[in-house]
């Protein structure tokens, strides 16, 4: 197969997944070298966080500046910290660099959202809201499949769930922004 | 409290019993990361920060049942040489060694249970058992994790889970892995085959000492590398499912192995045996291949295999930092090859020693 970039034979190839859309890369080993990959091979160490940095520096070029400079308000370290070492500051960074993340978790899991245990504490408002968007996201798959049957039985039963708790479903207003999460979950075992 | 040094010295139960599947399958283990909610995360919290984190987990991970009678300790309270033993007997992550604030391991009297402290993450829950047994592995660890869960609040949200350092671990947490020792497949060259395959369905495969460390005496560990998205059921499942499909591969390789050449994979055997019982000079890697081939040699059924358990001793016995401890002394490597030689012998019960060792 040929490289993206020139005439030359592909030799390294990845998949990334670019809002909601799984895109294979192939580029020859000059090409890659160009673009910062070569590092990564000769080292022989792509490991994940590699991955973290070449993403960085090479997926988002146009944005790096800006991206990189987001900064955590709770521990304060900025987005292109974490893409140096890999590790966030603190739990409130998952919340600080969402729209980075997303993209990284898509990568690293093919998902975006948690579906295991609880901690016994957690209350009954944050489960309720981790229920719904489930339920969402099975609806969005069911409607995407075009199983409408099973959809009207999803839809009834987030309704029913809105109405026993308003308020929480409110909290959750921005469950239809994880559509795109659901067919990258499908994507998410070749990636 | 005794010191953590001295007690795993005495016991290591859980190496010496032989678990279901046990001449293919060396350890289960399972490892649940967490971290306490309000707390920057290690890299980013302060000192002070990392020896609060530590001494309340470490009080409260003694205050469960699994670690009753158990010990804790930071890592700048052990020497060197304790440190490189907990690394040996794969109690402890090679990060946790080394320098930093408040790391620590509190362990359980038969070392099957372990909690990691301000490792990468605050807390990772280690559960280790012999053989293949991820469900009592995945038991314990659940266990550790809804005792200490009462008594420290865990970082957590409903979209994402368990909060993490590194968003590879996010969700569950858990990652089960499962040592797998397998010639067959070696022998016959499939093993590249099998590694791509088992890449694409989602899980990593490491060699004997974890992360970035090469295959080495046949043994292969394959782990979840999903951790958000799935639930826990899902992954064990799904890790269990592998694992018996690359056990039928390592057969299917074995059957076709005897057929082709039974007598010179005997020999090889038997060799190998002869070799760990008369041997004067014995290097670490030379006898974890020795080792590999004893235990090969007990998957065929052969007869006056030494048993897996004892292998299983051997394999973890022979380390550097293990021989030296034994020994009392610091040794140069001529020194250890001679010690690890001597000390096989007396494990496999061969009565020529000159000496016993101490």
């Amino acid at each position: 197969m040929k490289c993206l970039n020139c005439d030359a034979e592909a030799t390294i190839f990845f998949k990334e997944v670019v809002d909601g859309q799984l895109r294979e890369v192939r580029l020859c080993e000059a090409c890659a070298a160009e673009k910062g990959f070569h590092l990564a091979v000769e080292q022989n160490k792509l490991t994940i966080a590699n991955q973290f940095i070449w993403m960085a520096e090479n997926l988002y070029p146009e944005s790096e500046a800006k991206v990189g400079a987001v900064q955590c308000p709770s521990c304060g370290i900025r987005y292109s910290q974490f893409a140096r070492t890999g590790r966030l500051g603190c739990a409130d960074c998952y919340g600080a660099f969402e729209a980075q993340l997303k993209q990284i978790l898509r990568r690293v899991h093919g998902a975006t959202r948690h579906h295991g245990r609880a901690p016994r504490g957690a209350d009954a408002s944050t489960l309720r809201q981790r229920d719904l968007g489930r339920l969402r996201e099975e609806l969005n798959r069911a409607v995407d499949r075009e199983e409408f049957e099973l959809a009207a039985q999803l839809r009834d039963r987030i309704r029913r769930m809105e109405e026993e708790a308003p308020a929480a479903a409110e909290e959750t207003g921005n469950a239809g922004g994880d559509r795109d999460a659901g067919s990258a979950c499908d994507a998410g075992g070749t990636s | 409290m005794i010191p953590i040094g001295e007690m795993v010295a005495r016991t290591g139960a859980w190496l010496k019993t032989d678990g279901p599947h046990a001449d293919r399958i060396l350890s289960t283990r399972v490892r649940l990361a967490r971290n306490l909610a309000g707390t920057p995360f290690v890299g980013r919290a302060v000192d002070e920060d990392l020896l609060r984190v530590y001494r309340t987990v470490a009080a409260a991970a003694l205050a469960t049942e699994p670690f009753r009678g158990g010990a804790a300790q930071t890592m700048n309270e052990l020497s060197l040489l304790d440190r490189q033993f907990l690394l040996e007997r794969h109690l402890v992550s090679h990060d946790l060694t080394g320098d930093g604030v408040a790391r620590g391991l509190v362990l359980a009297v038969d070392e099957r249970a372990s909690v990691l402290v301000n490792d990468e993450d605050h807390v990772r829950i280690q559960s280790l058992e012999a053989g293949f047994r991820l469900e009592e592995s995945w038991a314990r660890a659940q266990g550790v994790d809804a005792a200490l869960e009462e008594a420290l609040p865990f970082a957590w949200s409903g979209d994402l889970g368990y909060l993490t350092a590194c968003p590879t671990n996010v969700g569950t947490g858990l990652r089960a892995s499962v040592l797998l020792h397998l010639p067959a497949l070696v022998l016959t060259q499939r093993m590249k085959q099998i590694l791509v395959g088992v890449t694409q369905v989602g899980l990593t495969v490491r060699g004997y000492h974890g992360e970035g460390t090469e295959v080495m005496g046949n043994f292969l560990q394959l782990s979840n590398q999903v951790t958000l998205g799935q639930d826990e059921e899902e992954i064990l499942t799904k890790l269990t499912r592998v694992v018996r499909q690359v056990l039928d591969w390592e057969e299917k390789a074995q059957d076709q192995l005897l057929r082709q050449a039974r007598w010179q994979v005997e020999d090889k055997i038997m060799r190998a045996v002869g070799v760990l019982r008369s041997c004067r000079l014995l290097s670490s890697q030379e006898a974890i291949g020795l080792l590999s081939a004893s235990r090969f040699g007990n998957t065929l059924g052969m007869r006056n295999m030494p048993e897996i358990a004892v292998l299983n001793e051997l394999l973890i016995r022979c380390q550097p930092a293990h021989l030296q401890r034994a020994a009392g002394r610091d040794m140069s490597s001529e020194e250890r090859n001679e010690y690890r030689a001597r000390l096989v012998r007396e494990i496999l019960g061969v009565d020529d020693a000159p000496e016993p060792t101490r």
